[in-house]
């Protein structure tokens, strides 16, 4: 067991990382996919690179730190969230199941919303974006998850023993993994409905009846967590207060997830920040 | 004023009948959103003397479930003289829900 496990080894991960182990923690660093900061081709603006840096050799020095420091650096890619009954956290990954007193997300600004025509009209409508929470209203039904990776084959798993059938639409992008379940790869031109989401339409012009849209985009980001646990968001942004905690105690997100600015040195303050939150808020449970 | 557990045997007499607005809250046990959801909702009644505040359990109610098409918990109804007038899908905060009351 870990004393903190942190998503994300970007700036604001790997910040809240080193911060918890100096004071002590056992720490988990979970990552996976490409990084906002990799992209990055050149960073000039960034306190103490006489001759700047790229943000591939920012993230990986980070990375390289944060093990030299003794924190676990792990690439695997977490599905999902859990509240324990004893309030502890368990993070699961495709390989592992981790658990840990305390939870810091650190994904990145990703979007929750596919950025499909009709998604957002039907939200509560046939559209969800929790397998859990909302498989119920879809028993013995016929659904589809939008995504194409890993995160979309575990909301499936948990739909599979309700519903009728089981659709998964990467919306052109290509499947990773997807043997267990039937997979449309076209691109999807809209969702259809009335009162209720009825039919999903292909680019192509076909028309799928479904009668219910689960969303799993590639890589499950903090805002996908927040709506299965039941984080308050702003838009795609978790809220948090000054010390980085979110409305559940024990899990706080910082960086590029929490919204604002979207630079270096802001991710690596609010990594210090609930680096140093979740140190106290262990000290205090223990 | 404390929060009302609804059920199919009192939705008539408590809600359609009520010359009050009724915020009612629809979760499930299972669900971690409602569990989130569930103490803003207990604040509100807390809070707020002149509107009724319940909850109903959308698994030992399906057709009340049913009757408001609720597909998605939790989910937030506001009603005023038996008419939903707003409704907010996923963990709405406090200020959300009394900003929609205030405004009736």
């Amino acid at each position: 067991m870990y004393d903190i496990i942190v998503i994300g080894a970007g700036p604001s991960g790997i910040s809240a990382s080193i911060y918890a182990v100096r004071a002590g923690m056992k720490v988990l660093n979970l990552y996976y996919g490409e990084s906002e900061l990799e992209k990055a081709h050149r960073i000039d603006n960034y306190y103490g690179f006489v001759d700047g840096i790229t943000g591939k050799e920012l993230y990986q020095n980070g990375i390289s730190q944060a093990r030299n420091l003794g924190i676990d650096v792990l690439e695997q890619e977490v599905l999902n969230i859990e509240i324990k009954e004893d309030l502890s956290y368990n993070v699961v990954t495709v390989e592992n199941t981790f658990n840990a007193k305390a939870v810091i997300i650190a994904t990145g600004n990703k979007k929750v919303r596919p950025n499909i025509k009709g998604i957002e009209i039907y939200e509560g409508k046939g559209v969800s974006y929790c397998a859990i929470c909302d498989g119920f209203f879809y028993r013995k039904k016929n659904v589809a998850i939008i995504g194409n990776g890993e995160f979309a084959i575990h909301e499936a798993n948990d739909l599979e023993n309700v519903v009728n059938s089981i659709t998964i639409f990467t919306n052109g992008k290509e499947p990773v993994n997807v043997d267990k379940y039937k997979v449309d790869t076209r691109v999807i031109k809209q969702i259809n409905g009335e009162q209720k989401v009825t039919s999903i339409e292909l680019e192509d012009g076909q028309i799928v009846d479904i009668d219910g849209i689960f969303i799993a985009e590639g890589i499950a980001g903090g805002g996908s967590f927040a709506k299965k646990l039941g984080i308050i968001l702003d838009g795609d942004n978790i809220k948090v207060d000054e010390n980085m905690q979110t409305n559940i105690p024990g899990i706080f997100a910082c960086g590029n997830l929490t919204g604002g600015l979207l630079q270096v040195n802001k991710a690596t303050y609010e990594g210090a920040k609930a680096g140093l939150q979740a140190v106290k808020y262990i000290k205090n449970i223990i | 004023m404390s929060v009302l557990e609804l059920n199919e045997g009192n939705f008539e007499k408590e809600v359609l009948q009520s010359d009050k607005v009724v915020l009612i809250d629809f979760y499930a046990t299972w669900c971690g959103p409602c569990k989130m959801q569930s103490p803003i909702v207990d604040e509100i009644a807390e809070e707020k003397q002149d509107i009724k505040v319940a909850k109903i359990d959308i698994d030992n109610n399906a057709s009340l479930a049913e009757k408001y098409e609720i597909m998605s918990i939790p989910t937030l109804l506001v009603l005023k003289n038996g008419e939903v007038k707003k409704q907010f899908v996923g963990l709405t905060t406090k200020n959300d829900i009394c900003d929609s009351i205030n405004s009736l």
